[in-house]
């Protein structure tokens, strides 16, 4: 074998050498556990902080309200959709849960929109039902056709 | 120019043909070690999730996107979103407007007077957790990935930021996160999903219009869902085997 050539091969042959160490080094502990990538990230995908409870959380405490809820229109929404997130409520109950009390919060759903569909949704055109009044001044929210 | 015959012996075709079979015995050797790497659904055991969007029950009211945005920390400003819902008018004189002011999340307004709808509707958009994943396929560091459950996923602690994953989609469903500097998607709430509640959109939908489910239980929510209703999918086109159905889905959606 020509000279030329084994000093090539030996260069080749260091080559992969530094590859293979630097794979080994390199590589993460659970990388193809499942597939080419990183068999941890599910797990710590999996321990980000759900932030809403859900109905039956807030039923634990608030069990009035729930069966006024319960007998009403609204029965099916989750508490949180209107009052917004209840995980820092459920740790420390001081934390009050702010809330829209103008008819914002409402005609978020109960708008008028042609796209709407009529029979899901009881729609209402803001600029003729009791203009600039709170909803909640004649419906409660719990319960609305009380 | 014209083959001259006489140099095509026995030997050389013999030759040939044997090379050939060779070739096509060592590539099925080398299948399972094959570089392309999809994940499968699992038969039989195992969840494998899919998503239902019934859009006769969507009221366009951007509860998803809301609670979707507070849930993940997605960036208020009106282009990062996991999750949206478009509104698409079709005039009488067969225009096709599609309205989607910050996703959805502040309401709607009907741009066009009642008397010049043809029809309209709200499509609610998100990951379609293809089983073919474009933008998993073209992840260059092996960052972005299909879970075995079928979700596709990213590792944010791996992840470069090359943006790669983010123009494969088709479906403009991910994002660069401008704090992280990472890409960022739906996960379906994993998180949820692993603590026993429903993931953020799903709960906060009012109507019932979401449903998700596995799509290996013929009794789940989903399952169900595809078994009464006629579902289609976005491009279906692009064989991406989107896991995401609608039900009543115009062909004007794109």
């Amino acid at each position: 074998m020509p000279l030329q050539v084994k000093r090539l091969l030996l260069v080749f042959a260091i080559f992969i050498g530094i590859m293979l160490v630097l794979k080994y080094v390199l590589t993460p502990d659970s990388w193809r556990e499942y597939g080419p990538y990183r068999g941890n990230a599910i797990g710590e995908i999996a321990s980000q902080q759900a932030k809403y409870v859900q109905k039956e959380s807030c039923a634990d405490c608030h069990d009035s309200i729930a069966e006024i809820k319960s007998r009403g229109e609204h029965i099916n929404l989750q508490c949180e959709i209107c009052h917004g997130p209840g995980y820092q409520h459920v740790d420390d109950e001081n934390f009050k849960m702010e809330i829209t009390k103008n008819s914002t919060l409402c005609l978020q759903c109960h708008t008028m929109n042609a796209a709407s569909p009529k029979n899901i949704i009881k729609q209402i055109d803001a600029t003729e039902h009791n203009e600039g009044e709170e909803c909640i001044t004649c419906h409660n929210p719990h319960q609305p056709w009380l | 120019m014209a083959i001259e015959k006489e140099n095509f012996s026995r030997r050389d075709f013999i030759k040939n043909s044997s090379m050939f079979a060779g070739g096509v015995v060592f590539a099925s050797l080398i299948n399972p070690y094959k570089f392309v790497f999809a994940t499968k659904q699992p038969k039989g055991k195992g969840k494998w999730y899919g998503i239902g969007i019934d859009i006769e029950k969507c009221i366009g009211c951007g509860s998803c996107a809301r609670a979707c945005k507070i849930e993940n920390n997605v960036p208020d400003d009106p282009f990062f979103f996991r999750n949206w819902v478009e509104q698409y008018t079709i005039t009488n004189d067969e225009r096709i407007l599609v309205s989607s002011p910050n996703g959805g999340i502040d309401g709607f307004k009907q741009p066009v007077p009642e008397e010049d709808i043809y029809k309209t509707f709200f499509v609610p958009k998100m990951c379609n957790h293809c089983a073919k994943s474009p933008c998993t396929q073209v992840c260059p560091v092996g960052a972005s990935f299909e879970s075995p459950e079928g979700l596709a996923l990213v590792d944010q602690s791996y992840c470069i930021g090359c943006g790669y994953c983010v123009q494969a989609c088709p479906y403009g469903c991910r994002y660069i996160d401008p704090v992280k500097g990472v890409v960022d998607k739906c996960t379906l709430c994993y998180h949820r999903l692993e603590k026993g509640l429903d993931p953020a959109c799903m709960m906060a939908c009012p109507t019932g219009a979401r449903i998700y489910g596995d799509l290996n239980d013929k009794n789940s929510a989903v399952s169900l869902f595809l078994k009464e209703h006629n579902c289609a999918v976005l491009k279906p086109q692009l064989n991406t085997e989107s896991k995401l159905f609608y039900n009543d889905l115009s062909q004007e959606v794109h």
